[in-house]
């Protein structure tokens, strides 16, 4: 009967339906789950002081990740210094020049960089830099980040770029452009919304990242305005207090992680505004 | 009349396959020249050679010779961007840069080719340019909007503006009008014969009325050759080979 058949595959249509939704709400339970559990669990140590003062002893109640937070920004502004451009820049490369066998071996390095545990690349900067500095800095921090961050940079540049049509690269050509001016002024301003996007979101990702910082960056209990020395960051205070044994730091680490979040959020959701500006 | 571009047995190839075969042709100085033929018979091919387009193409080789005022510009001395510079090319999808308003559609090849303009200047030409791709009246208040938000026809247009902008002497179009309606086909049309006066413009198409209503001199390729190149009353009227006159009374094509 044509009526049976017809009522059978809406049922199917519907629980297709369901399940693909049922994915999706899986796919986001965990980021509200962690979000609310910090809340609850780190929103009593969320103070001012926490923001703005220096992590005090164990047992001595107050202090903050003060110094962490600045260290984080620090360290994440110097690998972006040097990581941004040479990472647009071998984006460039790959998308406009990038024919042959070198080019091919660029993009099966940077995939296979995205992939290298990132604890690997802590202990390539512990030995490319701490050891002959004979001490811990933030240099080697972020030369760790970097390591993380330029592959991932190098692979969306690239992507972007070739999202932009052929016919917008012939247009410029033909104006009389020479080859690099219209490939930085006019094929990757067409592409940099994206380009733009994908820098903010590496950068949400090494700020988060704790293994590359415990054997360069190592961390500190006080202000450090040398590179050249031991530096704070706020995942390495997370890991510090959570591995403790002592209440109170428990509480900062609850606290510290809430913070890592809230700046990886504002990153995400300025990436956004950027990229819907694109249309 | 002076000739603008002679080309002399102009062979070409992707690869293994010939797509042009010994062309030789004359493009008369302040004319149009229309290059008609059916679909993959390498009018494409061999206008976007005149501005050297091809350079990039993978597997693209060329022989033979193309004069620009008795210059071959495919020797050594000839730099493409230069070259380019001098030979304007309007594409056939309307291609306006995307995040660039109208102005800056118009003035980027002014500010991006090493010429050192002063600001007025650049409003100037740009608005010159405009003026001659009859696109000022309808533009001149919305400069500052994006140039992909304009209409398809109008987009053509500014296209023409941004190509007219770096004062080009010759314009190669190639087929301006196939991916717009009739209205804004025809305001192509006439802008073309204004054009002539001032420039050499060279045009590929497939459509035989536009060719006729346009150019001086009209170009019949077939797979690859050059069959007849005559003035464009006597091609439609009168042809000497037998298979343009097949192709104009739409036996084929």
């Amino acid at each position: 009967m044509p009526g049976t058949i017809s009522f059978r595959r809406k049922a199917v249509d519907r629980t297709m339906k369901a399940l693909f939704c049922l994915a999706a709400i899986l796919v986001i339970l965990p980021l509200f789950l962690i979000f609310f559990d910090l809340l609850i669990k780190g929103g009593k140590e969320l103070k001012l002081t926490l923001l703005i003062d220096l992590p005090h002893p164990v047992g001595e109640p107050g202090g903050g990740i003060a110094n962490g937070i600045v260290g984080t920004l620090v360290i994440t502004l110097m690998t972006m210094l040097w990581s941004v451009p040479t990472a647009v820049m071998c984006g460039i490369y790959l998308a406009e020049y990038g024919k042959g066998k070198f080019a091919s071996a660029v993009r099966f390095a940077a995939d296979t960089m995205t992939g290298v545990p990132s604890i690997i690349m802590g202990i390539f900067g512990y030995i490319l830099l701490v050891l002959p500095m004979k001490r811990f800095s933030a240099w080697a921090g972020a030369t760790a980040l970097s390591m993380i961050f330029i592959p991932v940079v190098v692979r969306t540049t690239e992507e972007m770029l070739r999202t932009v049509p052929t016919t917008v690269r012939e247009a410029a050509l033909a104006l009389g452009i020479a080859r690099w001016k219209a490939t930085l002024r006019i094929t990757v301003r067409t592409a940099w919304p994206g380009i733009l996007t994908g820098i903010l979101l590496a950068m949400a990702r090494i700020i988060g990242e704790t293994a590359p910082l415990l054997f360069t960056a190592l961390g500190n209990q006080f202000w450090q305005s040398h590179l050249d020395q031991p530096m704070a960051a706020v995942p390495l205070q997370v890991f510090t207090y959570a591995i403790s044994p002592y209440e109170d730091w428990h509480d900062k680490a609850w606290a510290g992680a809430l913070v890592l979040i809230a700046m990886v959020l504002v990153i995400n959701i300025a990436a956004r505004v950027i990229t819907r500006q694109k249309r | 009349m002076e000739n603008v571009f002679e080309i002399r047995d102009l062979s070409s190839w992707f690869g293994e396959n010939q797509v042009l075969k010994k062309i030789r042709m004359d493009i008369a100085k302040n004319s149009v020249t229309s290059v008609m033929g059916p679909s993959g018979c390498g009018k494409s091919t061999f206008i976007r050679c005149l501005n050297r387009m091809h350079d990039m193409t993978p597997g693209f080789r060329m022989e033979g010779e193309i004069l620009l005022d008795g210059t071959n510009i495919y020797s050594e001395k000839v730099d493409p961007v230069y070259l380019r510079r001098r030979v304007g090319m309007v594409f056939q999808q309307p291609n306006p840069f995307p995040r660039m308003s109208v102005f800056e559609n118009v003035a980027v090849g002014l500010k991006l080719n090493g010429r050192k303009l002063s600001r007025a200047d650049i409003s100037e030409k740009v608005e010159r340019s405009l003026v001659m791709a009859a696109l000022w009246n309808e533009v001149k208040d919305h400069l500052t909007q994006s140039g992909v938000s304009l209409s398809g026809g109008q987009q053509q247009r500014l296209c023409i503006a941004r190509a007219l902008a770096v004062e080009p002497e010759v314009l190669l179009m190639d087929e301006p009008c196939s991916a717009l309606d009739p209205a804004s086909t025809s305001k192509i049309e006439d802008l073309i014969e204004d054009l002539s006066e001032k420039y050499t413009i060279a045009v590929v198409t497939h459509n035989m009325q536009q060719a006729a209503r346009i150019s001086d001199q009209v170009a019949f390729f077939l797979m690859g050759e050059l069959i007849e190149m005559d003035k464009s009353g006597k091609i439609f009227t009168n042809p000497s080979d037998k298979r343009t006159e097949e192709y104009i009374t739409g036996r084929f094509g």
